[in-house]
């Protein structure tokens, strides 16, 4: 085979350290000048999507593939969008939808023009010769594009979402070959998604799968709910130092401190007029509320007459 | 007959994300959502975010955009049924004409269709807020009459409570994405921020007030309007009254004398009755101050509980 050839090798953790010297160096180099730092930052919305895809994919496909929108800098790269290609594949032979996948990314500049093509992405679990055409494809779209694996179909009963770059290795001159060296994930989320992302957790707890948004107070009763549990579990840790059934642990014993210590010392009397004042300012509040609420009532019966 | 739709995880999030990323400020940013139609549920399972109105994109198909969108989904397979589209709003004001109009050519076309109002400030205080509405059918009659007027808005008693129609929203998540939230949870190193619990509530309040404030005065406007436009109309019974009145003097002054009466004329001619001041806009604000006082009690009664959790800490300690 020619020098430009790939040969399809897949990436295995064995093959860094137990085969040759020369692979084990080049692996070592990669390390010093990766181009990304060792993070990816991904949002939760990139995985709802490829999970989604997954889900909807073609009769006959095993899997589904699709392109990684996101920012990089310098340091580590930030998956924030992603959307599914077409693709067909076979034994022998991959296809994929490059007119679709540029179409798609045009559509999505024009909403988010600050997002570039970073990778791409495939559920499954390995990595298979196809991806390394795949992968040689979006080279031209991106610099030292990443390209990330979601098991969706759960090989070893989770969910394993892995993150490679490519590296070139090999003898010079002769076949050169293409590594897949693995990234560190962190899942990164904005304030507002994190919230999000609590709510729909609660999705997991009932049999149906559903959950529906609760009102304003009940949110505040079960937040404290939540801290009541939390000062539960604290307790039962004291009691158990207390009685001895359990080391005690000064770090721990700090920040205990300093728990206690948060609760402003006010004297009663300054914290029940601030409390009073609080309180009628609220009052006020929904009464004036209630007043005009009643008020353009009354201005539409009036006009009806 | 209010059912609740299903949405799915995807949505939400691609909603905060869309918000978060493109729609700073006071920044209202739109979306289409996608889903089907199931045995009369209705059931949102894609979106797609709409570009911002930008000054230097004159040319920009709007049209064009969605329907390549929606080709470019139906390829991998999303549902690219139109079922609804999605708004942020800023404080709750989102009861606008431009609302219904938009909203009531969904309706038009796909009877369950909603408006999903996401308010992002409220989320980011502790719980996603995350809304749906629908015209009522009373309003759907008139929109589709293009008939605004007072007779027509009073012989359908139309109160602006019956404009918009909340439906309330469930969750559904399939199997796979309940595995992911449960990955998601154990790697997600970010710490929780209680931010619900936090106490300092004045700035929130005092933004809702003074919008209230805003929408009251406009409302006193319209009051102002529409008395102005009563009187006139009494005033000019009042004249037509006594216009009758004197002709009718005139005339039997005239038999008496044997003159031929005069000619009747056409009072309405005359006496053209004044324009009616449009109801529609004053339903609207109604409509919108009633949603910033349901807003406002909410928040308050919340504050409320927190103020309680509070004092019951500080008796504790003190």
């Amino acid at each position: 085979p020619s020098s430009g050839a790939t040969a399809r090798i897949p990436w295995r953790p064995a093959l860094s350290f137990s085969s040759s010297p020369f692979v084990t160096i080049l692996h070592f180099l990669y390390k010093i000048m990766a181009v990304h730092g060792p993070f990816v930052k991904i949002h939760p919305v990139v995985l709802a999507s490829i999970v989604d895809s997954y889900e909807r994919r073609n009769e006959g496909a095993s899997r589904v593939i699709g392109t990684l929108l996101g920012t990089a800098d310098k340091h580590s790269v930030e998956v924030t969008n992603c959307f599914s290609v077409p693709h067909n594949e076979s034994e022998d032979e991959v296809a994929v939808d490059m007119e679709f996948a540029k179409n798609m990314y045009e559509l999505h500049k024009k909403v988010s023009p600050s997002e570039v093509i970073i990778g791409w992405y495939a559920t499954g679990y390995d990595i298979t010769e196809h991806s390394v055409l795949i992968h040689e494809y979006y080279s031209r779209e991106a610099p030292n594009p990443i390209h990330m694996t979601v098991d969706t179909a759960l090989q070893s009963n989770k969910m394993n979402i892995r993150a490679y770059v490519s590296s070139q290795m090999g003898v010079p001159g002769k076949t050169v070959g293409v590594m897949f060296t693995p990234l560190t994930i962190k899942y990164i989320y904005y304030d507002t998604e994190r919230i999000g992302v609590d709510l729909l957790q609660r999705t997991r707890a009932s049999p149906s799968r559903t959950n529906g948004l609760t009102t304003d107070l009940a949110q505040v009763a079960s937040a404290a709910g939540h801290v009541q549990e939390m000062l539960s579990t604290m307790l039962s840790y004291i009691e158990d130092v207390l009685s001895g059934k359990v080391m005690a642990d000064n770090s721990v014993g700090r920040y205990l401190m300093d728990l206690v210590n948060k609760v402003p010392k006010i004297t009663a009397e300054d914290f029940e007029s601030m409390l009073n004042s609080n309180i009628n300012d609220l009052l006020m509040v929904t009464y004036l509320a209630n007043l005009t609420q009643a008020q353009i009532a009354l201005n539409e019966k009036l006009v009806v007459l | 007959e209010n059912l609740p739709f299903f949405i799915t995880c995807l949505v939400v999030l691609k909603i905060i994300k869309h918000y978060q990323e493109e729609g700073q400020g006071s920044e209202v940013v739109q979306g289409v959502l996608l889903g089907l139609v199931v045995e009369d549920r209705l059931e949102i399972t894609n979106c797609f975010p709409f570009p911002q109105h930008t000054e230097d994109d004159v040319d920009f198909d709007e049209v064009q955009y969605q329907m390549e969108m929606m080709r470019s989904l139906r390829h991998v397979n999303i549902d690219h049924l139109h079922v609804g589209w999605y708004q942020s709003t800023y404080y709750g004001s989102f009861v606008s004409r431009a609302l219904l109009d938009s909203q009531f050519s969904y309706q038009h076309a796909i009877e369950e269709s909603v408006v999903l109002i996401y308010d992002p400030i409220k989320t980011a205080q502790g719980s996603l807020c995350l809304k749906a509405y629908r015209l009522t059918p009373k309003l759907m009659e008139i929109c589709k009459e293009k008939d605004f007027s007072p007779e027509a808005l009073k012989k359908a008693c139309i109160g602006y409570e019956h404009m918009l129609e909340e439906v309330p929203i469930v969750i559904k998540n399939s199997h796979l994405i309940n595995v992911l939230l449960l990955d998601l949870q154990e790697k997600s190193t970010v710490a929780d921020k209680p931010e619900l619990l936090n106490l300092s509530s004045s700035n929130h309040l005092e933004k809702s007030l003074q919008l209230l404030m805003d929408r009251v005065d406009g409302m006193s406007q319209e009051i102002v309007k529409y008395n102005t436009y009563c009187r006139n109309l009494t005033k000019q019974q009042q004249q037509k009254q006594q216009y009758l009145q004197r002709r009718q003097q005139e005339n039997t002054q005239r038999q008496s004398r044997g003159e031929p009466p005069l000619p009747e004329e056409d009072i309405n001619k005359m006496f053209k009755p004044p324009q009616a001041p449009p109801r529609m806009d004053t339903l609207l604000i109604a409509g919108q101050v009633n949603n910033y006082c349901q807003n406002i009690k909410a928040f308050t009664s919340q504050n409320l509980g927190k103020l309680f959790m509070a004092e019951a800490l500080q008796g504790h300690s003190s």
